[in-house]
């Protein structure tokens, strides 16, 4: 069974259920992306892992641990990491502090991790005095991972991390997903940009009005005619 | 037992149990002074309908209500008191080159605001502008003020009015807060919900300000009192009126007839100085009731009508009716137009009834804020729900002092008569009056957060 | 050219008759300001009740103060009242936690529109006047004791041969010690701890904070604390600079708005700018420049009026002109508001 999953999600916000038995799952170490086209449930789906969403129906577990009836911050203290599409950084604070209040759940020193932040976005480093808020969009969703990262999170979940970024910022950004991938992370993401992100994916969900329509890994959907002509453009 | 106090009911229900009360002052404590509480009740629920148009239809909120009522007041002596014709010599014409020369500078600052692209020579120009009108027409104002306020100032020291009869005012009331809500309006509006509040609270304070200061307009500080060319008769008037003194003598004579030839006069005195002020309250009472059903009807006209459907809806929701192409902006400058018109009218009123301007008695614990109370606690949206609000509120506002003085004197029976305690006890009892009125406010909007007589729930579209 | 002497006089005429008392009461403004800034930043409305909670902050000063000297504590040459301030400090506390509790933390999890927290917060309005003014009573209290005067107008002339005097009053300089203390002690908090970086966090993003972990109720109490021990201050400062009286606390509300909107609401270093930018604007605008010109001006020249902008009683609409001109030209105030 792999690190969090997600079964048999049914829900939505209180009307009508946005969430009609969805299926995820993700494993440490591995980039999981939803795709799909607008409406389908993409980021509604990433909330109910996060615990904002009214749950009818389906469990979560993470490592096992049933998570389903968890409140968002709880979550959070058992390490599900998130970067919201937008408003993700505190834009009157400086990138330090940024850091910093990601880790203000932990008691032990940070000051290793925030290096290791730094080691993977070195431009934060140079830029660590500045408000976040002053910072070009790449650079603020870099500010915005890493913010994340702090709590040392053991699954991060990303909604629309390339949204508004120019060709070579995604491509940079998609470099350091992997690194984060490769300190042994769970990540799950939500991707408009859904070609160049099902190329770095090790498991792709293509989302239709709340359920899973494909699921495999990223090369096999590429590779997939139905999914290239009717989701990827050709 | 629900079905009593269902929607429907509210409205008759709650007004039965305020006539109840009402009566019951008139039997307990005095005709003359239950008479005197509902005068004051249907000026509270003619402001209180003011702030409803502004608060309930359009969701503004406007903390400038004492500003308006004070206005309304001004017009009251402008109208009824007779021009002081050597105030006028001696310092007219430098008011009225005064005057023209602030209408100068305001039309040279909007030339320049539209003519001039924004930066830094506009702010210039406009910097320059406005000292130089400042120190002009300083140059012909001062003099001219310290010429009117010299003219007999014991007695007068202002410019006078126009010695027309005060009812005038009424309107001309509406009409100055009207063109004063228009300004503040243009300036305001737009601002965030809680920049308007302090903006409007501000405002009304500098309208304060100016009409404690600027003695020629209505004495500042020293008053004007004994308003007169009233609506109805004069007490001491009817008191040697034959027909009045026949008509009490007739409605008495039951009781009249059983007292001796001496006891009698006497008795039939008191009973014509009594009924005098009764009458002329009643006189009010009338008027009043009047004025508050034509602009209750015309209010629940409006609510009803195309205009306040769409009010109500860009209250609901300001961005769709913004997306749909209802210029939001404008339509809130009517409201607060119309709402502060309506306050401006019994800011008149009020003057009239007591006879007398006093700048210093305009204080917005009692002006703005309580009849906030009045209309959040009827029923914000609800026209019937303000009336009834203005009544109760003010009921309790007079009532809440003399039933805390007796609950102090119950808590305090046990304890010895001289003990500062008791005594400190006792005479802060009418400050609990703001208390009742805070809980009051703080309960209704926790469990009853439409009010008492609630706005009725309907379907409404753009 | 006017000799050098009467430069003199002039300014010292000037500093003792605008500066000091403008920036004594500039201080007080700040801290006042402070308070209704955090509560707009974190709480996200506009409390209308803040005065009357600096009014209540200040009635258990003066109560406990009394209470001290009746025992006979005193504080030297300084005011008993700063012995009462931390309990004050404390009743204020109480009382504001418990609206909390009971008023504004059903509307907060309700997420109610700001306009209703603004009603209700009329509301805590009413009933702190009312406990104010029941317990202590509507009229002037006056608890000013210790040394009243630093230097006087008279040593001041002896001292110097100059003509014009100029007077410290121990509260104007206790005003400007306390103020600096207190101001740079909130800045240190809020940009050096980590809860007063979560504060800021949670003004900046409530969501964003949330996702980290910040624990909502925790900031609120955080708050609601530093802003009554604000109001607490600013309000025995400016009672014991001039007097304490529960109307002129709830008056002072229009310009403590006036400066923290001016400054940036939201912002504290707005807030504490906003403060003297009020204050000198009410004392230039109404001081009488009279005496300053003649000591300037050649004979000829003399003014001939008081050579006033605006007459005193105008102080609080000076404040006002200038927040509807802000408010008109800069909404966002002279630093950027919204958060803190």
């Amino acid at each position: 069974m792999s690190y969090l999953v997600a079964d048999q999600l049914r829900g939505g916000y209180g009307g009508a259920d946005i969430l009609n038995g969805c299926s995820l799952s993700v494993d440490k170490g591995e980039v999981a992306v939803i795709v799909g086209p607008n409406g389908a449930g993409k980021s509604t789906a990433m909330k109910a892992l996060l615990g904002m969403l009214d749950l009818r129906e389906g469990s979560v577990t993470l490592g096992g641990k049933d998570i389903t009836h968890m409140s968002p911050q709880d979550r959070v203290g058992e390490g599900i990491a998130f970067v919201p599409q937008t408003h993700n950084v505190f834009g009157g604070m400086t990138v330090e502090e940024n850091l910093e209040m990601g880790a203000f759940l932990r008691t032990d020193d940070f000051t290793e991790t925030m290096e290791q932040i730094y080691d993977l976005f070195p431009i934060l480093k140079q830029k660590r005095l500045q408000n976040a808020g002053e910072l070009s969009g790449g650079q603020r969703q870099q500010v915005a991972v890493g913010r994340a990262m702090m709590t040392q999170p053991s699954v991060l979940m990303l909604d629309e991390p390339t949204a508004g970024v120019s060709p070579i910022v995604m491509d940079e950004l998609f470099d350091r997903i992997l690194e984060v991938k490769q300190q042994g992370i769970a990540v799950l993401m939500v991707e408009q940009n859904a070609a160049q992100a099902l190329n770095i994916a090790d498991k792709g969900y293509v989302l239709v009005t709340g359920t899973n329509k494909h699921t495999g890994s990223g090369d096999e959907l590429l590779a997939d005619p139905v999914v290239r002509r009717t989701f990827l453009g050709g | 037992m629900n079905a009593l106090f269902s929607q429907k009911n509210r409205a008759p229900l709650a007004f039965s149990v305020m006539a109840l009360l009402l009566i019951a002052v008139g039997m307990g404590q005095s005709w003359p002074f239950a008479l005197a509480i509902i005068n004051l009740c249907l000026i509270s629920a003619i402001m209180s309908l003011g702030v409803n148009i502004q608060w309930g239809y359009a969701g503004l909120l406007n903390l400038g209500v004492m500003g308006f009522t004070a206005l309304g007041g001004v017009a009251a002596v402008l109208i009824s008191e007779a021009p002081v014709l050597e105030a006028w010599s001696v310092g007219g014409q430098g008011m009225v080159v005064s005057f023209i020369l602030v209408v100068i500078t305001i039309v040279l600052a909007i030339l320049v605001h539209r003519n001039m692209a924004s930066g830094w020579a506009r702010k210039s120009a406009l910097s320059v502008l406005f000292v130089g009108a400042y120190f002009t027409i300083n140059h012909f104002y001062e003099p001219s003020v310290l010429a009117i306020e010299n003219v007999n100032p014991a007695t007068m020291g202002f410019l006078g009015g126009l010695g027309l009869p005060i009812i005038f005012s009424w309107i001309v009331g509406g009409v100055m807060a009207a063109g004063v809500a228009w300004v503040i309006g243009k300036i305001t509006l737009g601002l965030r919900s809680d920049y308007l509040a302090i903006a409007t609270l501000g405002i009304s304070e500098i309208i304060i300000a100016v009409l404690k200061n600027e003695d020629w307009i209505a004495r500042g500080v020293k008053n004007v009192s004994g308003l007169d060319r009233r609506p109805v008769p004069y007490e001491l008037d009817l008191q040697t009126s034959p027909w009045f003194m026949d008509m009490i003598e007739s409605m008495f004579s039951g009781r009249l007839a059983l007292l001796s030839d001496v006891e009698r006069v006497a008795a039939l005195k008191q009973l014509i100085i009594q009924g005098s002020s009764v009458f002329v309250k009643l006189c009010y009472t009338g008027l009043f009731t009047v004025v508050l059903i034509a602009i209750l009807m015309l209010s629940i006209k409006a609510l009803n009508s195309p205009w306040g459907r769409m009010m109500r809806a860009i209250r609901d929701n300001e961005e769709a009716a913004n997306a749909m192409g209802k210029n939001v902006v404008r339509q809130h400058l009517q409201v607060f137009v119309l709402g502060s018109a309506v306050v401006g009218i019994a800011g008149a009123m009020l003057v009239t009834i007591d006879g007398m301007f006093i700048p210093t008695a305009y204080q917005p614990l009692r002006f703005t804020f309580l009849i906030w109370l009045m209309v959040v606690i009827g029923g914000s949206g609800n026209n019937l729900g303000a009336v009834f609000g203005g009544f109760f509120i003010w009921f309790m506002w007079i009532e809440a002092e003399p039933l805390s003085m007796a609950f102090m004197d119950l808590v305090t029976m046990g304890m010895d008569q001289a003990s500062d305690l008791r005594n400190h006890l006792v005479k802060s009892a009418p400050q609990l009056r703001l208390f009742i009125m805070g809980l009051t406010l703080l309960l209704t909007m926790r469990f009853m957060p439409k009010g008492i007589i609630p706005e009725e729930t309907r379907l409404h579209s753009v | 050219m006017p000799e050098f002497v009467d430069i003199l006089n002039a300014i010292v005429l000037f500093s003792n008759f605008v500066l000091v008392p403008a920036i004594s009461y500039g201080a007080q403004l700040a801290l006042g300001a402070l308070g209704i800034t955090l509560v707009y930043g974190i709480l996200r409305f506009s409390n209308f009740a803040h005065g009357d909670m600096m009014a209540f902050g200040t009635m258990s000063v003066i109560l406990i103060t009394w209470g001290f000297q009746s025992m006979g504590i005193s504080f030297g040459p300084l005011p008993t009242a700063l012995l009462a301030l931390p309990f004050g400090i404390l009743c204020a506390i109480g009382l504001s936690l418990m609206f909390d509790k009971t008023v504004y933390k059903f509307y907060r999890v309700k997420k109610s529109a700001p306009v209703i927290f603004v009603i209700v917060s009329t509301g805590v309005m009413f009933m702190t006047n009312a406990i104010v003014r029941f317990i202590i009573g509507p009229s002037d209290q006056r608890f000013m004791d210790g040394t009243k005067f630093i230097f006087r107008p008279r040593e001041f002339k002896e001292f110097t041969g100059l003509s014009e005097g100029l007077a410290l009053k121990s509260t104007q300089a206790l005003t400007l010690t306390v103020a600096i203390i207190a101001v740079a002690a909130l800045f240190y908090f809020l940009q050096k701890t980590r809860t007063g970086k979560a504060m800021r966090a949670f003004s900046d993003n409530e969501d964003l904070a949330l996702l980290s972990g910040i624990n909502p109720d925790r900031v609120v109490f955080i708050t609601w604390i530093i802003v009554a021990a604000l109001a607490t201050t600013a309000g025995t400062l400016y009672g014991l600079d001039k007097s304490f009286k529960p109307f002129t606390y709830f008056m002072l509300l229009l310009p403590m708005f006036a400066a923290a909107i001016v400054g940036g609401i939201g912002s504290p270093i707005g807030a504490v700018v906003g403060g003297f930018v009020i204050a000198f604007s009410e004392v230039i605008v109404t001081y009488a420049y009279k005496k300053f010109f003649i000591y300037l001006m050649p004979e000829s020249l003399e003014p001939s009026g008081l050579m006033q902008f605006l007459s005193t009683d105008y102080k609080f609409a000076v404040s006002f002109i200038i927040l509807v001109m802000v408010l008109l030209i800069r909404p966002t105030g002279i630093f950027k508001g919204q958060s803190i």
